[in-house]
């Protein structure tokens, strides 16, 4: 199995996998800011930012379950909010013992809760998506149509490309690692700071094959009359339906905004 | 099972949208922004036209390097998050580049991190690690001198450095947001990321170990790349002492700072989530507890590093009486 | 005496090296002298045994690595001043594709040369279609370089130099890890190039179909320089350096 298979790209020509890359990343941002800037307990406007995203899913033609099993990766995270519960301070709804004391749950530290994991999911969601449609490439030059300093978006696009040339190498050498280990159990033998250590050296040896290749390519760039400066071909100019799509769905961000923070 | 491979750096080092109030993710994208421009700017010097492919495939180099795992116990398993060892080897700038563009493509591609927290990702992950992690291994390799342990002890304390203080600029942050009482979120960061680190810094001094016995003039290169050792040294340490002194601040609902936003006509924005605005005068309200805590942050931090250093500097007795 | 040279034959050599020897930084000489004269639409075949010092001798031609004695290409002498020059008239292909396309989707690696030559937009995707074309690879603009199968990476490859329109092609082992049916493919497409070739590579059967002259390649000497199926059945200079008939 090739690493790139988890490439979170699914090929399609929905109107949206269509949509200029620049629009989709400006849109894409706004939601995130949208949900962020929203105050808690707007359950109305949320449910709103919900319905945008699964008509988008639809649109899309993804699949609905696909995104939301990918939009589960930050789920773990929520862990880090649950104290909120129990220090943020307002009506106590419940109170539970804890270690000899007591804890109490607040109204207002529930909400928070609930905010934070609404906020979250609607984020990831509108990321998710945002990969699901727009090759990486695409992405990359929409980066730089906005402005993204144009030597940082150049090392992201040779980090993209080798990304999967290398993962193949470390799969490889896990592989050899795993045919070499005696242990059947998944045990693995020595003590477990031997085997870090053993980790520490396939991690130098992928850093000696990643260094010696960066010189070839180098030596490639050269040969193809590399100078120094990034220079790509000028984007294409956007359609009307990506201003008209762009002003839209901004349009209706910004009222849930509005109407969230009335 | 392949999937997890790609995801291996914790969960909860890459923070995900939603978690941070829009005030710190603000705060983190001016943070990531200055560094990296700075790093931009510096590492084009240092590195030439050989910067991007360089970067860039040492930057797939620390992807792929996380995927290599190794059995701890119980199923679980250590890896590399990798700042220190990109900033060793290749030096603070260009490390922070490097590791910028691994923690972009992870929340870009993979949505390991969110997109408007992105700018906190990176002054937690590619600044203040690669910052930290050098800071240690300059400071330890100026008290070994040319000896070979002040590489990889150097490189085991850098890399488990980076990894704790990352994650106390992450639970800080989570502390302003009103996410997590900083109370909590600090000693269970801290904790986590106290044993993640050990893993880490074996994974960095075992690569170090091997890296500088086949190309040694490989991990001089970063050292070139950045003259003054001792200054990186006192960079490192403020920024952990920046950290610590910030911590004590990022409780949520601090009654003395509401207060003073309350009368700075801040109000409005403390309302909903408590944007905690650090003002840059005497903190009228800071309870004594406060106090305590940035005192006793301070204290732990100076001890850690005296730690280190008379650990070091006895060591190094013991070989000159050996020799 | 390279004066008198030139003044013998009709057209220049558009590669001509004298007495060149090239030291990697660590100490190893892979080059100890190598004479060459390649004239224009030859095709050459560069053959040897492993560390000969074939892909040191295409990276000096290249202008990406400067050894000692003379280089002379297309009857200039190579200099710092016309190296990037001459690059865009030399296009080498490298034996590892994943060095060679370092862009993300086909379309960026194959327009980086003329992008880089400074051509104007409309032109770099005339060549672009033109290069693929030549490749058999229509269609294949916006695939995603590590997507792409062995034998389409090395077809890519060359249509990566082939957008340059250089007049000499340096090809690194252009059959190496191929399956017969893509190698095939391949020669066949070589074939129908017009280009000067020189040509680094074990596959002796590509030798005999492609390219009619052959130059040994051994210690970094040139051992042998003539007309390939003289060479090729010259049982004892084979077996001296490791070669075998196809
Ligand atoms: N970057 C390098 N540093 C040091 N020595 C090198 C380097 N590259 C090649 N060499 C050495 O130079 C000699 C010639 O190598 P070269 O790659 O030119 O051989 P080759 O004829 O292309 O061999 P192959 O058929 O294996 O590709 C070899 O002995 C090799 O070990
Ligand atoms: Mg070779």
């Amino acid at each position: 199995m090739h690493i790139h298979a988890l490439d979170s790209y699914c090929p399609g020509t929905s109107p949206v996998h269509r949509l200029d890359p620049r629009v989709k990343l400006l849109l894409t941002g706004l939601f995130i800011l949208t949900a962020a800037l929203l105050p808690e307990r707007e359950w109305g406007a949320f449910g709103v930012m919900e319905g945008l995203v699964l008509l988008t899913t639809l649109l899309s033609r993804v699949g609905l379950l696909r995104v939301q099993r990918r939009s589960a990766v930050a789920l773990p995270f929520a862990l880090a909010a649950v104290t909120a519960v129990f220090a943020t301070p307002g009506r106590v709804l419940w109170t539970v013992p804890f270690l000899g004391g007591t804890l109490s749950i607040t109204e207002s530290g529930v909400v928070r809760f609930l905010s934070i994991l609404a906020r979250s999911y609607l984020s990831i969601q509108a990321a998710v998506l945002l990969a699901a449609t727009t090759p990486f490439p695409d992405l990359l030059w929409g980066m730089r149509a906005l402005r993204l300093p144009r030597p940082l978006v150049a090392i992201v696009g040779f980090l993209y490309r080798y990304l999967f040339v290398l993962a193949d190498e470390a799969r490889r050498m896990l592989q050899a690692r795993e045919a070499r280990s005696a242990a059947p159990d998944g045990r693995g033998g020595g003590t477990v700071a031997w085997r870090a250590r053993v980790t520490g050296s396939m991690a130098g040896i992928l850093f000696l094959r990643s260094y010696e290749r960066s010189e070839r390519i180098y030596m490639a760039m050269l040969a193809r009359g590399y100078d120094g400066t990034v220079r790509t071909l000028s984007p294409p100019s956007l359609r009307p339906t990506d201003w008209i799509v762009g002003a839209l769905v901004g349009g209706v961000l910004g009222l849930i905004l509005l109407w969230g923070r009335m | 099972m392949l999937f997890s491979t790609l995801h291996p750096a914790p969960i909860l080092m890459h923070i995900p949208d939603g978690f941070l109030s829009p005030m710190v993710a603000l705060v983190g994208w001016v943070i990531a922004a200055v560094g990296v421009g700075l790093a931009l700017w510096r590492s084009r010097e240092a590195l030439g036209e050989r910067q991007i492919p360089l970067m860039g495939v040492l930057a797939a180099f620390i992807f792929a390097a996380q995927m290599l795992n190794f059995t701890v116990a119980g199923g679980t398993s250590g890896h590399l998050i990798g700042g220190a060892l990109a900033a060793i080897l290749l030096g603070p700038w260009a490390g922070i580049l490097t590791m910028t563009t691994v923690v972009a493509v992870q929340a870009i591609l993979f949505q390991d991190g969110g997109l408007l927290v992105m700018g906190a990702n990176i002054t937690n992950m590619a600044i203040v690690a690669c910052l930290v992690g050098y800071g240690v291994y300059r400071g330890v390799r100026l008290l070994a001198g040319e000896r070979r342990w002040g590489l990889l002890a150097g490189g085991f304390a850098a890399a488990w450095t980076s990894v704790v203080v990352a994650a106390v600029a992450c639970a800080v942050e989570l502390g302003f947001s009103g996410t997590s009482p900083i109370g909590i979120a600090l000693p269970a960061m801290a904790g986590v990321h106290a044993l993640i680190g050990i893993g880490e810094g074996l994974i960095t001094l075992g690569a170090l170990a091997l890296i500088s016995v086949a190309r040694p003039d490989l991990v001089e290169m970063g050292r070139a790349k950045a003259a003054g050792g001792f200054r990186w040294t006192l960079v490192g340490l403020a920024v952990a002492l920046a950290l610590t002194l910030l911590s004590p601040l990022a409780s949520p609902y601090p009654d003395g700072l509401e207060r003073v936003a309350e009368n700075l006509g801040f109000i409005e924005a403390a309302q909903e989530a408590p944007y905690t605005v650090i003002p840059d005068y005497t903190f009228p309200g800071l309870s004594n507890e406060a106090l305590a805590t940035i005192a006793a942050g301070v204290v732990g931090t100076i001890i850690v590093f005296g730690l280190a250093v008379g650990l070091a500097s006895l060591y190094r007795r013991r070989r000159a009486a050996e020799a | 005496m390279s004066a008198l040279r030139e003044g013998e034959r009709p057209m220049e050599a558009c590669v001509e090296v004298r007495g060149l020897r090239f030291t990697y930084p660590d100490g190893r000489e892979a080059l100890r002298g190598i004479d060459l004269t390649v004239a224009p639409g030859e095709k050459v075949a560069l053959v040897g045994p492993n560390g000969a010092g074939k892909s040191t001798l295409l990276l000096i031609l290249a202008g990406l690595l400067h050894g000692e004695g003379e280089v002379r290409l297309f009857g200039e002498p190579l200099d710092d001043r016309n190296v990037k020059r001459m690059r865009s008239r030399i296009g080498l292909v490298f034996q590892d594709p994943d060095d060679q396309l370092f862009s993300p989707t086909v379309f960026d690696d194959v327009a980086y040369g003329p992008l880089y030559a400074g051509l104007p937009e409309e032109e770099v995707n005339r060549r672009v279609a033109w290069a693929l074309s030549q490749m058999g690879l229509e269609g294949f603009a916006e695939r995603l370089s590590h997507h792409l199968s062995v034998g389409e990476k090395k077809r890519v490859a060359v249509a990566t130099v082939l957008s340059m329109r250089p007049e000499v092609l340096l090809l690194d082992e252009p059959t190496s890890g191929l399956d017969p049916r893509a190698r095939r493919r391949l020669i066949g497409l070589l074939a129908e190039l017009p280009q000067t070739m020189l040509v680094a590579t074990h596959d002796m059967r590509l030798v005999a179909e492609l390219l009619p002259r052959t130059v040994v390649l051994d210690g970094g000497r040139v051992v042998a320089d003539g007309p390939t199926a003289e060479i090729l059945s010259d049982e004892h200079l084979l077996e001296a350096h490791g070669l075998e008939r196809p």
